[in-house]
């Protein structure tokens, strides 16, 4: 898929913004190739609009240099960027139709009549809303005025594509169709995109790369893959909502690097490469599916009296009296102990 | 829907007794005599060609004053609509209530502040001769730039507030994403601000093009009798050349375009739909070299032009700068409370037949008797506006004409009709009530409205009994909203002007009539007396107002 050795076109060095007295983002550092998406995943506050709007020049950072080819931006205003921008509550001139929406950075460039209606004409057909020029956007549903702002994006034929919770406002299945169409447009037109999201099933589908942004730092990178296989920290676990996050105390080492852990919910055995001591609290990651293998020596068990049962999808989602929740194929009874085998990972 | 279908027939024949009061009000203070001038307009008498010539005129010069002072207004308006939705600065608030106070003035005040301030015999002139005695240089504004001046000076708290609205309630990712489309600041502003704000400023044009036009205290005091306006000129040709066909011509006149203006207003102002979210565009602190000198000059300005008129007033009440009539021998200039305590004394020879002081007494006599009356009519009018049926829709513009219609013309109707009355003072109350009907309903209304059906089903469920629900619920809810109608009321009747000045007896003044008079006579004391009453005028108005935005509803009706 991408190859590594394409150019970053993209880089921030060490970029930081306060507001007032609190840090809002300290040191944020990263890179983005040609035609490459970045999803940058966080919770509301955590900064990841503004880290948005300080790349398109909307907002200055109070330390740190982002450059674009190599070259610094400081001094470059927003409308000499040449970055598209597509917000959550899309921000159509209400006062322009279609058209008029999708051609007004062409305007701004002084472009020819006709060229400005082909590149208006190819835009709306890119994101599906051929014959839509006349309307008002007024009228549009919420899935065609995020195209029409999208397409208002891409005329322009940005560098850098900006995406600032573009699908919030939508409800799931319109989410996921538009995901999808987004997708292909960033594949074909190839132009580099920075997506900014609280939805980890949104970053995960759309991105080649995230970024997940927690107390003013990028605290994990990474393709979604590895990033899935290896959360790294009980937060990243937590937010991604991997399974089951327990705290422990280190209590021996075993063979190799098998570590024994002892926790409120019961003792493990966990494989871990960090570098570990003895009395050391550790967090652990219990991933709520099923062992293949049920008599398999790998995995541990979690144990407990069932609370609760929530049918999902194809399978139940079963809670325990203390806390632990794990996937089963058929729904145990309420009330009955069950003890389910699990694979453990140490996070930190 | 089959279920609600009865109780919304129920609802339509229940708001017919509501109607009962107010409409037999409005048929015999308003409709009568407005059929009344009607009539005296379209008889033989009146279209001879001295009268069409002089309507012709007065006329035009209205036409030209309001347009003039339209254009004044939104050019120091807009700027200011601008500072006030934008930006941070130390003392805002403070400044953003100094510019809005003038509207809510009584425009006899507002002429009394010019006077005291430019006017000849103001602080500024009598500082200037005594300054250059034998100078040729003398800065003497003309009574028609008096006029503009006044009229911009009360009117720019409509710009601030509607365009300063739509100003706050745009989306400020509009600017941001025509920025990262390739637009510069000046190109947000052209391409995308102004067309946005357009309806807005025009809506307040409209409103403030409204105002300047049925303006009548403010040019009949300004104007220094060079310059008539409709208004002031159905004044003259009632009560001076007794010209009754004329005045009446004028008032169906200036009906018939205050009505097109308002019309239009209310088309425009339904066309454009405000966004629900509010302040979705914070102010914040200038943040450039650019935006600081915008920011520091114009607060400069409004805090001179907005204070200085405001401060005179009372300044100028308080001090000797010329000699009272028939005062010989040593004159002592400077700090006097005379015309304060010439206020209680009834002098032979004087304007009164009573000390002036009975004028203040009057007006808040009035005033009472004004509340009490509006809310007694408006209460039902609002309640059964809040649900409108097909029976509302029909009565709510016909309710709210007398908004539309010149107070001058209201006291004309009152001659006309009740001429033989006018004896009594007791129909200056009734003239008031009309003037502040259409607001007491316009503030009422909205709190009526607003409470949900499902609080009063809620509160039976609990265990409310009828009376509990409208003790516990509607009143408290309503509390708020009655408190802002009642300032209202009384704030309009204590400042209203022109109806009062055709109908109140010589010997019952209102405050405004007071000041009228005294500044229509000579003399040092008439024109310190004038002061002293404008300045009482202003506080009383002051203390209404501070009471009426501590209380006010959050969604009452502006204008």
């Amino acid at each position: 898929m991408r190859v590594n050795s394409k150019m970053s076109i993209l880089a921030l060095a060490s970029i930081a913004k306060s507001y007032g007295d609190t840090p809002l983002l300290q040191n944020i550092s990263f890179t983005l190739e040609e035609g490459e998406t970045v999803c940058l995943l966080g919770a509301s506050g955590s900064g990841k609009s503004t880290l948005l709007r300080m790349i398109a020049g909307l907002e200055t950072p109070d330390l740190g240099t982002i450059f674009f080819d190599d070259f610094d931006l400081a001094s470059t205003p927003p409308h000499l960027r040449d970055f598209g921008l597509v917000f959550q509550d899309y921000a159509l001139f209400p006062h322009l139709n279609v058209n008029d929406n999708v051609a007004f950075g062409l305007k701004m460039r002084r472009m020819g009549r006709d060229e400005i209606s082909q590149r208006v004409a190819n835009s709306l057909e890119l994101v599906n809303l051929k014959g839509f020029g006349g309307r008002s956007v007024n009228d549009l549903s919420g899935g065609e005025q995020q195209r029409v702002a999208l397409a208002r994006a891409l005329t322009i034929h940005p560098r850098l594509l900006m995406f600032d919770e573009p699908l919030g406002a939508l409800d799931k299945t319109l989410r996921e169709g538009l995901l999808n169409e987004l997708r292909s447009v960033l594949r074909r037109t190839k132009i580099p995109a920075i997506y900014v999201t609280h939805d980890q099933e949104e970053a995960f589908a759309i991105a080649d790369r995230v970024l997940i942004l927690y107390e003013g730092n990028i605290i994990r990178a990474g393709a979604p893959a590895e990033v899935w296989a290896n959360p790294q920290s009980a937060y990243v676990a937590e937010f991604l909502g991997l399974g089951n996050v327990i705290e422990g105390e280190l209590k021996g080492k075993r063979k190799n690097s098998e570590w024994k852990v002892r926790s409120e919910v019961g003792e493990f055995v966990v494989r871990c490469d960090h570098k570990h001591l003895e009395g050391e609290s550790v967090c652990l990651l219990a991933r709520p599916t099923v062992c293949a293998g049920r008599r398999r020596s790998a995995g541990n068990e979690l144990n407990g009296v069932v609370a609760d049962i929530v049918f999902q999808k194809d399978s139940y989602k079963v809670t325990l009296d203390n806390g632990l929740y794990v996937y089963l194929k058929d729904a145990p009874k309420i009330g009955g102990k069950i003890s389910v085998r699990v694979e453990v990972e140490c996070l930190e | 829907m089959n279920i609600s279908r009865p109780t919304s027939a129920r609802a339509h024949l229940s708001t017919v007794p509501l109607w009962i009061l107010p409409l037999t009000f409005l048929a015999f203070f308003f409709f009568f005599p407005l059929a009344r001038i009607s009539f005296l307009t379209f008889s033989a008498s009146t279209f001879n060609v001295e009268n069409l010539y002089s309507a012709q005129r007065v006329a035009w010069f209205t036409f030209y004053q309001a347009a003039l002072s339209t254009l004044l207004t939104l050019f120091l308006g807009i700027p200011s609509a601008i500072l006030f939705s934008r930006f941070d600065f130390r003392g805002k608030a403070l400044l953003r209530a100094l510019v809005v106070v003038p509207f809510l003035l009584p425009t006899v005040v507002v002429a009394a502040a010019f006077t005291s301030l430019v006017g000849p015999r103001g602080l500024f002139s009598t500082f200037q001769s005594s300054l250059f005695p034998f100078s040729s240089f003398a800065f003497h504004p003309s009574p028609f730039v008096l006029i503009l001046a006044a009229h911009v000076f009360y009117n720019v708290a409509i710009v601030i507030r509607i365009v300063g609205a739509a100003l706050s309630n745009l989306n400020p990712k509009l600017e941001d994403t025509a920025r990262s489309l390739g637009a510069d600041p000046l190109r947000v502003w052209l391409n995308v601000i102004v067309p946005l704000l357009r309806p807005s400023i025009l809506a307040a044009a409209l409103l403030v093009f409204l105002f300047d036009f049925s303006s009548f205290g403010v040019i009949l005091l300004l104007g220094d009798a060079q310059f008539s306006t409709l208004e002031t000129e159905i004044y003259f040709q009632t009560v001076r050349q007794f010209n009754l066909p004329l005045a009446a011509l004028l008032s169906i006149i200036q009906l018939v375009c205050t009505l097109l203006v308002s019309i239009l207003y209310s088309r425009l102002t339904s066309r454009t739909s405000y966004s629900i979210a509010p302040r979705l565009a914070p102010a914040h602190k200038p943040n450039n070299f650019k935006q600081k000198i915008f920011t520091f000059a114009l607060c400069s300005l409004l805090a001179v032009c907005f204070a200085l008129p405001l401060a005179a007033l009372p300044f100028r009440s308080f001090t000797r700068l010329e000699a009272d009539r028939g005062q010989r021998g040593e004159i002592h200039y400077g700090f006097t409370t005379d015309y304060y305590e010439e206020l209680f004394v009834n002098r032979r020879g004087s304007v009164f037949y009573a000390p002036p002081m009975q004028a203040v007494f009057n007006s808040l006599l009035y005033a009472s008797a004004t509340v009490i009356l509006s809310l007694l009519l408006g209460f039902p009018a609002a309640f059964a506006l809040a649900h409108p049926t097909r029976l509302e829709k029909i009565l709510d513009p016909l309710i709210m004409l007398p908004l539309g219609s010149s107070t001058v013309m209201l006291g004309l109707g009152f001659i006309v009709t009740y001429g033989r009355w006018l004896a009594s003072p007791w129909l200056v109350p009734f003239a008031h009530t009309l003037v502040a009907l259409p607001f007491v309903i316009r503030a009422l209304q909205p709190a009526i409205a607003s409470i949900p059906e499902r609080l009063r089903q809620a509160a039976a469920t609990l265990g409310a009994s009828p009376f509990e629900i409208w003790w516990n619920v509607d009143l408290p809810i309503l509390r708020r909203a009655t408190l802002a109608a009642v300032t209202f009321a009384f704030t309009i009747s204590l400042g209203e002007f022109g109806a009062t000045l055709l109908i109140a007896r010589p010997e019952y003044p209102t405050i405004p009539v007071a000041i009228q008079r005294f500044l229509s006579q000579p003399g040092g004391l008439n024109y310190g007396q004038a002061m002293a009453m404008a300045t009482i005028l202003m506080t009383l108005t002051a203390i209404s107002i501070m009471l009426v935005e501590k209380s006010r509803f959050p969604n009452a009706g502006e204008f």
